[in-house]
């Protein structure tokens, strides 16, 4: 990897002055995507502003009926939550099968949103769940975060602080592992909410995006045999040596049928 | 270049790092602890793993600098002398390695998963290996290892 | 027997310093002085190099060095020699020249072209990236089909039409003739997918020169280091052996891959005396995708001809194997001698032909990896025999016990040049049918069938020619090296003794499988024996280890040392009892004298030995140290049964292994413990080849599985624990019996595994999968049918 200047910051604000004063710097949460991209000399930042000394940022809250995670609370820490898995056990489950234990014991919240991998788990989480993505500056709707292929709503220098999931009536997470890689080749959440029941897919496409058909068709029959029949429409989605766009298309309606068969 | 302090295997240690400098690097190269290794360079195959403040982790995916203050083990520090701690014991017993590359990463990651599970089953196992890549032994015997070696450690032996 | 004898699962001696953090790889040395070296590679598949301009790359912070492939030809040095030499129908194979730096042209992404040395791995490395390399791009035949049609991108111009050989074995128009009397023909076209090995370590150098000795020291990653001071010292760098010590210590891991001479080692000797300081350089895994020698990669057509019984009348089997960019090592006889002289497996087929066309293509060079051939030829007589029985509406376990070669047939000549010399099929395929409870199995698919689940068995019988090899048989067939094993037993006065082998442990526990034999021999205390391998300094001579050779070739050689060291010791022995050297016999470490109560130790007659004062000093020089050197007098031939038994998930096509079955002949057993190891190991990587690995090329020549996020390997969650056993018929031409067992797992698998996936989908009208059965094609399939 290419050299640069190391920064620790003692606060959001002292993150976010770092930030915007390096020509071309970068901030660090887990760490998890970012340095295996500087190792392959991917990217060639100034300065690398390192979010892990801010104590207020780690940390989850449950209180009624909505989970708080703060941005650098590491994916072990929601797995291995009681209250997170009391409120909203889909949450638990899915950190808990992010990357692999060490992944989990360093890998953050914060960090996975804004990097916004398309086949990251959390973003479905997120938006299967209609979580809320609060920031230094504002708060951000899930469905308006994630807004293409490793790309966000979060502005130059805009801090992740944490993420605030309303708890559903029933939620459940289902993943297609790619095999190699262990990430989604796709990955589907299914939420039971009082707003509605969300059905949310990453891995699939280019970015986190809600089956809007599966949607209504779980509306009025929430069971798996509302979805029989039902695939994703291939056009637009991924493909690579792993898998088809028909086969993703097709996974979506399996995992999404076994999705909401989990959620009981 | 910056200077790094930290605890490895309690004793403490620094040393002038660059920035760019992995906490495996430092480990090796600086510290001469060549037992922690590196097999991929994707974060994946789990040779370089070690503890930091007491949980595993992988050494080739941090940087030296961000183990400022931090209590790190690696494979050298875990018996106590000569006596071999009983996840070490259980692999030897079990012939839970071949060539031995992997062995310390297999062997850091499983005393994570003992500390937080003191029988883990065949399938927890197997689960918590997902970033432990050996091509040796078909994990058949690492697998009896780790848990014989949890088992053992929650039977108080040394563990 | 000593209680670490042979036989006894003995814990491994060399346990100790792994589980502690104390092995010593190659990339944990660290030479005063060091430098780095990173190679420049191409990033090409297929160009012309119009320039090469290192002065930018030159002036960075650190360098201290920078080679061309222009500054290595300058010198008149050699290119890595191939140490096989098939001919084929039209002759000798096309042997083109592989330049360790590459001059004019590069021929696979990852080819090298400069290397930078520097004061650190990281300055080598940013002045690599500054090393400024003009490329012409040129068209690139990155696979077997490409390469052979017409019009393709020529990968060498002295090998038109990029064939390396045609070569054939047996008499097609006899087996033609078989084909015409037959009840029943079954076809089959199978692709066994090309892999890459992935020992854990990835390969690394230190090469250093002493100027006041002029010698040179290469600490490599290799399984045979004497192999490549021969090659490195008498055909590329033009070194003499006495001034050239090649070290390799421990290994993590080789699977056939860190056999071969590679350009990095060359590179580094030559430049190490050019910089006069050491040179490390350690390859990253992107770098060991693109470097190290790949395997497999045939594409096949097979037919098996029988009568109205279902008894085997004839075999066809046409072959095209891809070499890659250039020869390796060895890579000539993979797909010849290594494989087509395995056709006949267990079986009594009479007549049988086999083709082989040799492909040159803009990838990676492709050679021995675990197994090397025998995997090839196990899974097209394994593919085929199955599908022959469902096709004759006959039990496969039934079919094979038809066609065996029977338990009394030894020795059995094949038609295709092997001569078997021991084996029980029968026995292995019970025991396997028992251990998988191949008779319940229709009441597990029926229950699977309840969940929707789609089961399936499958059996492989698989032989491997192993105990690599008889020089003289091995030279008549093109082989420049012979392939005897040396050893070294040195009794210290004490009675402790040091074995140096010529073998190589990368993971094998040789320094445990061998001191057992010593300890069993010699009755001295396993903790008295030391092994000393990898180190042509300490070490007379030794060809490594691979093949599944080190105990049935390295072992015999031991045997024989052994041999030598108890026919002097009986003379000692009988001088200090004052008997006759006929009436001393030997056991449990003390010396007798045969109806009396006269007895001495071991340990005193190796004292004796060494402080001579009451000696036959006339008849007999003092010490106890003996060398011997094996030639085999066969293969050795380890044989067995696999069952594997699959559940196939339709709804997504992942195939998950419920069990797995093995019962194996290697001959006798020093260490059941690390058979068993070496077994299951074996068994993933043929498990992993079968469903998980699979290297692909893009039509540009690209690698599109260059890393372990797109490469599969397989983990801990991928597979089951197994059920492992061996049935004995010792090997009769080698003196401890022992066949081999490295790398039975790796040829028996996937045949097995993929039956059972074709058995479970036949439902589903499904006919053909390949490897990898990817939960993506497996759904494919099924949609398809």
């Amino acid at each position: 990897m290419h050299d640069f200047t190391y920064r620790t910051a003692s606060s959001v604000a002292d993150a976010a002055a770092k930030v915007a004063a390096g020509e071309d710097a970068v901030l660090m949460a887990g760490g998890m995507t970012l340095l295996p991209t500087l190792k392959q000399r991917l990217a060639q930042p100034s300065d690398v502003v390192d979010l892990g000394g801010i104590d207020s940022l780690r940390g989850i809250q449950v209180s009624g009926g909505t989970v708080t995670v703060g941005a650098m609370t590491v994916h072990d820490a929601v797995a291995n939550s009681s209250e997170v898995a009391a409120a909203i056990p889909a949450l638990a489950a899915l950190a808990g099968h992010i990357g692999d234990p060490q992944v989990r014991n360093r890998g953050t919240i914060g960090g996975s949103i804004s990097n916004n991998d398309p086949a990251a788990d959390y973003p479905a989480g997120l938006v299967g769940l209609g979580a809320t993505v609060c920031t230094d500056r504002r708060e951000i709707a899930a469905d308006d975060f994630f807004t293409g292929m490793f790309e966000t709503a979060l502005a130059d220098g805009e801090i992740v602080t944490s993420v605030r999931f309303p708890a559903p009536e029933a939620a459940a997470y289902m993943k297609f592992p790619n095999p190699a890689s262990r990430y989604a080749i796709v990955g589907v959440l299914v939420a039971r909410t009082a707003g509605g029941v969300r059905v949310a897919v990453t891995g699939a496409a280019s970015c986190v995006y809600r089956e809007t058909a599966m949607e209504a068709a779980l509306e009025g029959n929430f069971s798996p045999s509302a979805l029989d029949g039902m695939t994703a429409s291939a056009d637009d989605l991924n493909e690579d040596i792993h898998a088809s766009a028909e086969y993703r298309a097709h996974l979506v309606g399996v995992m999404a049928r076994r999705a909401v068969a989990a959620c009981g | 270049m910056p200077t790094v302090k930290m605890n490895v295997n309690g004793e403490a240690v620094s040393g002038e790092v660059e920035a760019r400098t992995l906490l495996v690097q430092f480990l090796r190269e600086q510290l001469r602890l060549t037992g922690t290794h590196v097999g991929c360079d994707t974060s994946q195959c789990g040779a370089c793993v070690v503890h930091v403040n007491g949980v595993s982790a992988k050494s080739c995916t941090m940087l030296a600098v961000q183990c400022e203050g931090a209590d790190v083990t690696t494979i050298e520090g875990v018996a106590d002398g000569d006596t071999l701690h009983p996840m070490q014991e259980a692999f030897r017993d079990n012939h839970g390695l071949q060539c031995g590359f992997c062995t310390p990463g297999m062997i850091m990651s499983a005393l994570d998963l003992a500390g937080r599970n003191s029988a883990p089953s065949e399938t927890e196992v197997r689960e918590w290996l997902e970033g432990n890549i050996c091509r040796c032994t078909g994990y058949h015997n690492i697998v009896k290892s780790i848990m014989a070696g949890a088992r053992a450690m929650a039977a108080g032996q040394g563990g | 027997m000593p209680k670490d004898g042979i036989g006894a699962s003995v814990k491994r001696k060399e346990d100790y310093r792994f589980i502690t953090g104390q092995g010593a790889y190659t990339d944990d040395i660290d030479r005063p002085g060091q430098t780095f070296a990173v190679f420049v590679r191409s990033p090409h598949a297929h160009a012309r190099i119009a320039s090469v301009d290192t002065a930018a790359a030159a002036a960075m912070p650190g360098v201290v060095k920078i080679l061309t492939g222009a500054d290595y030809a300058a010198e008149g040095l050699g290119g890595l020699p191939c140490g096989w030499q098939v001919t084929g129908k039209d002759g000798p194979m096309v042997e083109p020249a592989h330049p360790p730096l590459a001059v004019d042209r590069v021929r696979h992404v990852g080819d090298q072209v400069a290397v930078v040395i520097a004061n650190s791995a990281a300055e080598a490395r940013d002045a690599a990236e500054a090393v400024a390399v003009a490329y012409e791009a040129l068209p690139a035949a990155a696979s077997i089909e490409a390469a052979l049609a017409g019009g393709a991108a020529q990968v060498h111009d002295e090998a038109p039409g990029n064939l390396c050989y045609d070569w054939e074995i047996g008499d097609k128009a006899d087996v033609d003739a078989a084909f015409a009397d037959a009840h029943h023909v079954t076809r089959v076209e199978l692709v066994n997918n090309r892999l890459v090995p992935n020992a854990m370590e990835p390969r690394a150098a230190v090469a250093e020169y002493d100027r006041a000795t002029r010698e040179y020291t290469l600490y490599t990653t290799s399984q045979n280091p004497h192999v490549i001071r021969l090659l490195m010292g008498a055909f590329v760098l033009q070194l003499p052996e006495h001034r050239l010590r090649v070290v390799a210590p421990d290994v993590g891991g080789g699977f056939g891959s860190k056999i071969f001479h590679y350009a990095e080692e060359a590179i580094l000797t030559w430049a190490s005396s050019k910089v006069a300081r050491p040179i490390k350089w350690t390859a990253e895994r992107a770098e060991s995708f693109v470097t190290d020698a790949h395997g497999r990669d045939h594409v096949t057509v097979a037919e098996l001809a029988m009568d109205r019984d279902g008894r085997f009348l004839g075999l066809k089997v046409d072959t095209k194997a891809n070499m890659g960019a250039y020869l390796s090592t060895f890579a000539p006889c993979v797909p010849t001698y290594l494989y087509a002289t395995l056709l006949a497996g267990q079986y009594t087929t009479p007549k049988i032909w086999c083709g082989v066309q040799a492909v040159f293509t803009h990838t990676v060079p492709v050679d021995a990896y675990r197994g090397a051939g025998r995997p090839e030829a196990t899974f097209v007589v394994e593919r085929i025999v199955e599908t022959a029985a469902r096709e004759m509406g006959i039990d496969p376990a039934e079919l094979r016990r038809r066609n065996f070669v029977p338990s009394d047939a030894f020795p059995y000549q094949t038609p295709v040049a092997l001569v078997y010399d021991s084996g029980n099929y029968e026995g292995t395929l019970a025991a396997a049918l028992a251990a998988a409870d191949y008779n319940g199995f229709a009441a597990r698919r029926a229950e699977a069938e309840s969940r929707g689940k789609l089961r399936g068995i499958g059996l492989s019988a698989y032989i491997e020619a192993c105990g690599i090899a008889p020089s003289a048989v091995v030279g008549s067939l093109g082989a420049r090296a012979g392939l005897y094993e040396c050893g070294e037993v040195r009794v210290h006065p004490t009675g402790s003794v040091t074995f140096f082998t010529g073998t190589h442990s990368h993971g094998q526990g040789h320094e445990t499988t061998f001191a057992q034999i010593i300890a069993e021999r010699l009755g001295v205390d396993i903790d008295a024996v030391e092994v000393v391998h990898g180190d042509t300094s300490k070490i007379p001579f030794g060809m490594g280890t691979y093949g599944s050779r080190s105990l049935a070739v390295g072992g015999s050689a031991l045997s024989r040392a052994l041999d030598k060291v108890e026919t002097k010791a009986k003379r000692i022995a009988a001088h200090l009892m004052e008997a006759a050297e006929g009436d001393i016999e030997f056991a449990d470490g003390q010396f007798t004298v045969a109806g009396t109560d006269k007895s001495v130790g071991f340990g005193d007659v190796a004292l004796t030995a060494y402080v001579p004062h009451n000696y036959p000093i006339e008849e007999l020089e003092p010490g106890l140290d003996e060398t011997a050197f094996y030639d085999p007098a066969n293969f050795t031939f380890p044989a067995g049964c696999h069952v594997c038994e699959v559940e196939i998930d339709p709804e997504t096509g992942a195939v998950e292994i419920a069990s797995f079955a093995a019962s194996d002949d290697f001959g006798n057993v020093i260490n059941p413990m690390i058979v068993e190891g070496q077994v299951h190991g074996g068994i993933v990587q043929g498990v992993g080849q079968a469903l998980l690995e699979g290297c692909v090329y893009d039509s540009e020549g690209q690698l599109a599985t260059g890393s372990y996020m797109d490469y599969t390997m397989p983990r801990a969650d991928d597979v089951p624990s197994f059920s492992v056993s061996t049935e004995t018929t010792p090997c009769p031409h080698n003196p401890l019996g022992v066949k081999g067992c490295g790398e039975a797992g790796a040829i028996a698998a996937p045949a097995a595994v993929m039956n059972a996936v074709h058995h479970a989908l036949s439902s589903r009208g499904v006919s053909r999968i390949d490897m990898p059965a990817t939960p993506a094609r497996i759904w494919q399939a099924l949609n398809a049918a």
